[in-house]
């Protein structure tokens, strides 16, 4: 094997990813006196956060002064069908205020209220009027703030450079560095770490239709999964409802659901609000039924019930779906999402600017004046890596994680704005919670050559490899088949054929060919992300066949109904001896005074 | 399929420029167009993007010549069989096809000032008024694509200024913190030396070329000018001035 | 499906003076020439001629004239536009949108977008001369002064021979101050004054009441470009009409039947 030079450096805490979760570990991890890093894929400032659209939710109270921690912690769990850890779900309904705050005074700029507080919007599933927001650019005012803060700061940041591998400790389960290479020139990059934090995100970019940019290959599930860390709950992934649906380069590209809590509604081809027709009965009591009494309820939540438009996500989805199925969708197979009759054009431009542009620049659609039309897109991973609530340490010593590679917080399916409050307060425990570690962590712990080896000779195989297939032909295979078969619908028969698909596939990328050398080559990158995105496919079919019911992100077409069993089942996916094992494991349950919030209807 | 002639920038600064002929569909946008091309002909093809809507500031290029978003040029404005010739953007050091090294500009967002704001009110909030924050929020909409400072001619066609000029997008960034309503610290005119306001001529192509639509010359740099104005050469205010000192001179 | 043609173009290469293809040249080409033909017009009507060429007549006054100096000190040579001149001409020639004009079109730093600049080395405003541009706050306090003259000359302009009327010379001059108000309050450095220099426009009554003409003076500004343009335009042909009425080269329609 050639020798290849590996550029070496030491941290005592190493942040992977530099999105809203990643920086704000890093932020905090420095706070508390530790060397710190942050290593990124794509440039620094261009990580998903700051595409996120809608706001932060974050019970402050400046609307409804009602609104407390404890309604937000009911709607989230609710939301997430009592999946959910209820400890994450607590401490994020509590601390979320805090960090909006901390935002501000770091240079944010939220809307405002007429007293000169933080104004808050509606989304799906928060009973009250929540979101702080940004127009329609919140995580890109978030993603700025907390860069300039970085940066203010003086965190080192490695952008451009990918971690292809976590190093672990054996003996000890306890992490020791990772290895990544630099995208520019393809050079090798070894760390050493007494804590690594992982912050990369989510995994939507195995699905064709989907709302995730190229990053969202899940390199951070699968790599601390191949580390030995435990996932949580890796079958249910977020269609979001409302993605553009045409033209066909822009399939999947998100619509916020800021459109809705705006005042947009859902029509169908003979123009009904076909949502009135989906309303779940865990949601009727509190779900308008008629067009009057929901739109009553825009003005003012105590004249009536909160629309139907705004049910949780996942039941919009599969609502739309049903439409389109039935053969009432729209034109390129979506649904219409109409605000041009509902509000004036001064406001639209106001309040959803980005949406505007978008769809003007995109689609050649003018949003104050026509509907846009909508369809479902991946968006989101619920699952992740399970951590603890309190320090968000992996099953791994030494190895955090926060933001959506995480999982436990959102349960069966997220709420709209509760992911850009997650980053935030998950973010700063996982800085914490690091670097409380690496403070008690003595030395560095060595690294073990023979796996680096090992990993560098995994890295150049497709450059040693020939008459394989190309990069982007198997990728488009396992998105194609993966929105086939482990869609919105799933079924038993499909899934199982999913499996055989990524065995096929991942015997395909034994072979994998790429062309060119090691520099800034978007083709190697991409073999190298394959691994990835496989391995996270087939902990997700894995789960998806195990959990025999209906339930949040996850629809069984043979298994409609949700079930008491597994409505108190977490599944524990990991890796032993190189093959992928499923385990159902008891939820905790939460304590009673949490629980009576759930009993008062 | 229609065709379009594709004339795309290949290798470093050694290399030339390739003409490939590739489908399109009406609705795409060139970006889509060069992501085929780079999953059959060109799988070597080095391009960034991440969010092919406008919003990342990744895809920076220059399309004929003009400094922009490759995903948010729609294939309608191009006639089949037309050549369109794609390059990196000019005046950061090329890396390779259409990447180039931006390292310049985050160094520069280093040197900028940082916020820091007036202290909260006693319920642990700060009150501003939606009419004080839409300035900001203008400024606050940058996605960092640097296409104005690729168009900045003070650099694009003066490289050795890049050490005493810190470009439009930072000019955003200065005056984001400058006109913060909290602001305490920054509004010391002394934070406005030193980035080189002066090498400006405002003339406005930065604006121009602003994805984010921006009006940079307009809301950030020239009110910037004019605070240094007010520092140096109002004279009313050298007037202002002499009086207050004559006044505690006694 | 695709096809490849590997022929290097040696024509474009990275470093070409631009790679647009569409009419870059025309504005920049079009500025040039009719800031040109405004500065050679005005420099002989204001400057050579002054004396030997009537700008007063009935009620009207040249605004290169106004308001009417009367010497009898200075040798006939001297314009005595030039006592009012130097105010215009240097709140124009240090006026953000001028100056981007003359940049681009004369300077030709830069031509266009994205088209290089021939110069060799650049330092735009940082050193002499150029710094001098910084007097533009100075030469507006003395533009605004010029405001209230011109509109008083337009409004005397509709009072002749102890009547009030109107001709063609008096709407034009009306216009004049009309478009020379707009240029003038839309001045990025009056925009500054009134209210760019604040931070926070809610802390008091007062500075609620600037953000309010702030808004106002925001929305002219953002026109200053056409402002500047159709000022320039009219002040030259309001001088040109008033010396071709007093010439006796054209009447003037208007109610008064005849100024002689
Ligand atoms: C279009 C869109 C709109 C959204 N709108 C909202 C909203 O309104 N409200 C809300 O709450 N949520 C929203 N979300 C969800 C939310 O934005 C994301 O879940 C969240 O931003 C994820 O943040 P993160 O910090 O976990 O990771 P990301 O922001 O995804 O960042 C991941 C980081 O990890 C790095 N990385 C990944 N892999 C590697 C590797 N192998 N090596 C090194 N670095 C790596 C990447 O470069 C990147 O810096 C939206 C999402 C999308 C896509
Ligand atoms: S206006 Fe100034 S900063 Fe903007 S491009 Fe022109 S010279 Fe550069
Ligand atoms: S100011 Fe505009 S052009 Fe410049 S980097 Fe920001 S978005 Fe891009
Ligand atoms: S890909 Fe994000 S701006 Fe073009
Ligand atoms: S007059 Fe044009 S900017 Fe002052």
């Amino acid at each position: 094997m050639t020798d290849y030079e590996i550029e070496e450096h030491e941290y005592d805490v190493l942040v992977i990813g530099a999105g809203g979760a990643g920086l704000r570990a890093a932020i905090e991890s420095l706070a508390f006196g530790c060397s710190t890093a942050i290593v990124c894929k794509s440039l620094f400032g261009k990580a998903h956060t700051v595409m996120a659209e809608g706001g932060m939710a974050a019970a402050m109270g400046n609307v409804y002064e009602e609104d407390n921690w404890k309604v937000h912690f009911r709607d989230t769990m609710r939301g997430g069908k009592m999946l959910n850890n209820w400890r994450m779900a607590q401490i994020h309904a509590q601390e979320a205020p805090d960090r909006v705050l901390e935002l501000e005074e770091w240079g944010a700029l939220f809307d405002r209220t007429e007293d000169g507080l933080i104004l808050q919007r509606d989304f799906g599933g928060h009973k009250y009027a929540r979101l702080a927001h940004v127009g329609d650019s919140t995580g890109l005012e978030m993603l700025r703030t907390e860069q300039q803060k970085a940066a203010s700061l003086g965190i080192k940041v490695f952008s451009e450079c990918t971690i292809n591998r976590l190093m672990v400790d054996k003996k000890t389960n306890s992490i020791s560095g990772a290895l990544g290479y630099w995208r520019e020139k393809g050079n090798l990059i070894k760390f050493k770490a007494k804590a690594i934090i992982i912050a990369t995100g989510g995994l939507g970019k195995m699905y064709a239709i989907t709302s995730n940019s190229w990053e969202g290959t899940g390199d951070g599930h699968a790599m601390a999964m191949m580390a030995g860390a435990e996932m949580v709950d890796m079958e249910f992934v977020q269609f979001h409802p409302t993605g553009m649906v045409w033209p066909p380069s822009v399939k999947g590209i998100l619509v916020t659901e800021g459109v809705r809590g705006d005042g947009g509604t859902l029509r169908n081809s003979t123009d009904k609000r076909f949502m009135f027709n989906y309303i779940p009965e865990m949601f009727a009591s509190e779900t308008a039924s008629t067009e009057d009494e929901a739109d009553s309820w825009y003005e003012d939540h105590s004249l009536g019930r909160r629309t139907p438009d705004l049910l949780p996500r996942d039941e919009v989805a599969r609502a739309i779906n049903s439409e389109v199925k039935a053969g009432r969708g729209s034109p390129h197979g979506g649904v219409f999402l109409d605000i041009a009759s509902r509000r004036s054009p001064e406001y639209i431009q106001k309040r959803l600017p980005s949406m505007y542009h978008q769809f003007k620049q995109l689609a050649g659609v003018d949003i104050t004046k026509e509907p846009m039309e909508v369809g479902p897109t991946c968006h989101y991973a619920m699952g992740g890596i399970k951590v603890n609530a309190e320090t968000a340490q992996s099953s791994v010593n030494g190895l955090f994680a926060a933001g959506e590679v995480a999982g436990g917080l959102h349960g069966a399916n997220r709420l709209g704005g509760n992911s850009l409050s997650d980053l935030v307060v998950f973010g700063r425990r996982a800085g914490k919670g690091a670097a409380d570690y690496a403070k008690n962590t003595e030395s560095f712990l060595p690294i073990d050559q023979i796996e680096i080896d090992k990993a560098i000779q995994n890295m150049m195989m497709p450059f040693d490899n020939s008459n394989g297939e190309n990069p982007y032909t198997i990728h488009k295979e396992l998105q194609d088949s993966m929105q086939k078969l482990a869609g919105i619908i799933r079924t038993e028969e499909e899934l199982v054929q999913m499996l055989s698909k990524v065995e096929d596939l991942k015997k395909k990328m034994l072979s994998v060919t790429v062309e060119g050398n090691r520099w800034f080559n978007p083709g190697w990158h991409l073999a190298l992300d394959l691994e990835f995105m496989l391995t996270n496919a087939e902990s997700l079919v894995r789960a998806a066949i195990e959990r025999k019911e209906s339930r949040g992100g996850h629809t069984r077409d043979d298994y409609p109904e949700a079930s008491k069993k597994f409505g108190e089942i977490n599944f524990i996916i990991k890796q032993v001896n190189g093959s992928i094992k499923v385990e159902p494991r008891q939820s905790d349950s939460m304590p009673d005074e949490l629980a009576e919030l759930f009993k008062d209807k | 399929m229609p065709l379009v002639d594709l004339k795309v920038w290949r290798g470093d600064d050694n290399g030339e420029y390739i003409s490939y002929l590739v489908e399109y569909d009406e609705g795409e946008v060139i970006l889509d167009v060069v992501h085929r091309l780079q999953s059959t002909d060109a799988q070597d093809l080095a391009v960034r993007w991440n969010c092919k809507a406008g919003k990342c500031g990744s895809c920076s290029a220059e399309v004929n010549g003009k400094p922009s978003l490759m995903c948010m040029q729609r294939m309608v404005n191009f006639t089949p069989g037309e050549e369109i010739i794609i390059s990196p953007m000019k005046t950061f050091p090329l890396i390779k096809d259409l990447v180039t090294d931006v390292s310049w500009n985050y160094e520069n967002a280093r040197k900028v000032p940082a916020f820091s704001p007036k202290k909260v009110d006693t319920d642990g909030k700060h009150r501003m008024q939606q009419v004080d924050i839409e300035r900001g929020q203008e400024f606050h909409q940058c996605i960092e694509c640097y296409l104005c400072q690729d168009v900045c001619h003070v650099i694009r066609d003066h490289p050795e200024n890049k050490d005493n000029f810190v470009g439009p997008r930072f000019f955003v960034q200065i005056a984001s913190v400058n006109m913060h309503p909290l602001e305490s610290a920054s509004q010391k005119p002394s934070a406005l030396y030193g980035f080189g306001l002066d090498y400006c001529n405002i003339t406005k192509c930065c604006t121009e070329v602003c994805p984010a639509g921006i009006k940079i010359t307009d809301n950030a740099i020239i009110p910037l000018k004019e605070r240094l104005v007010d520092d140096k050469y109002d004279p009313v205010r050298w007037l202002g001035r002499i009086i207050s000192k004559g006044k505690s001179g006694k | 499906m695709v096809s490849q043609n590997t022929q290097t173009e040696s024509l474009f290469n990275r470093y070409a003076k631009t790679l647009r293809k569409d009419r870059w040249w025309l504005e920049p080409l079009l500025v040039g020439v009719g800031l040109f033909i405004f500065v050679m017009y005005s420099t002989v009507s204001a400057a050579l001629l002054g004396n030997y060429w009537p700008y007063e007549i009935g009620p009207y006054v040249s605004p290169f004239f106004e308001p009417l100096f009367y010497t009898d000190i200075l040798p006939k040579w001297v314009s005595p536009a030039i006592f009012i001149l130097w105010a215009p001409l240097s709140f124009r020639m240090t006026c953000y949108y001028y100056r981007r004009a003359y940049y681009r079109s004369y300077f030709l730093s830069p031509p266009a977008c994205a088209v290089q600049e021939p110069a060799d080395s650049y330092s735009g405003e940082s050193t002499v001369p150029l710094v001098v541009q910084n007097i533009h706050r100075f030469s507006m306090y003395g533009a605004l002064i010029f405001v209230p003259i011109l509109w008083n000359g337009a409004i005397r302009s509709f009072y002749w021979d102890g009547e009030i009327g109107i001709g063609i010379g008096s709407v034009l001059l009306l216009i004049n101050a009309f478009l020379l108000s707009g240029y003038t309050f839309g001045c990025h450095s009056f925009r500054h004054l009134i209210g760019g220099g604040l931070n926070s426009f809610t802390g008091s009554k007062y500075q609620l009441f600037r953000k309010k003409i702030w808004n106002i003076v925001t929305v002219i500004n953002s026109h200053h470009k056409y402002w500047a343009w159709s000022s320039l335009i009219v002040v030259g042909l309001s001088d040109l009409y008033v010396h071709m009425v007093a010439s006796e080269w054209i009447t003037d329609i208007n109610t008064w039947n005849s100024f002689f």
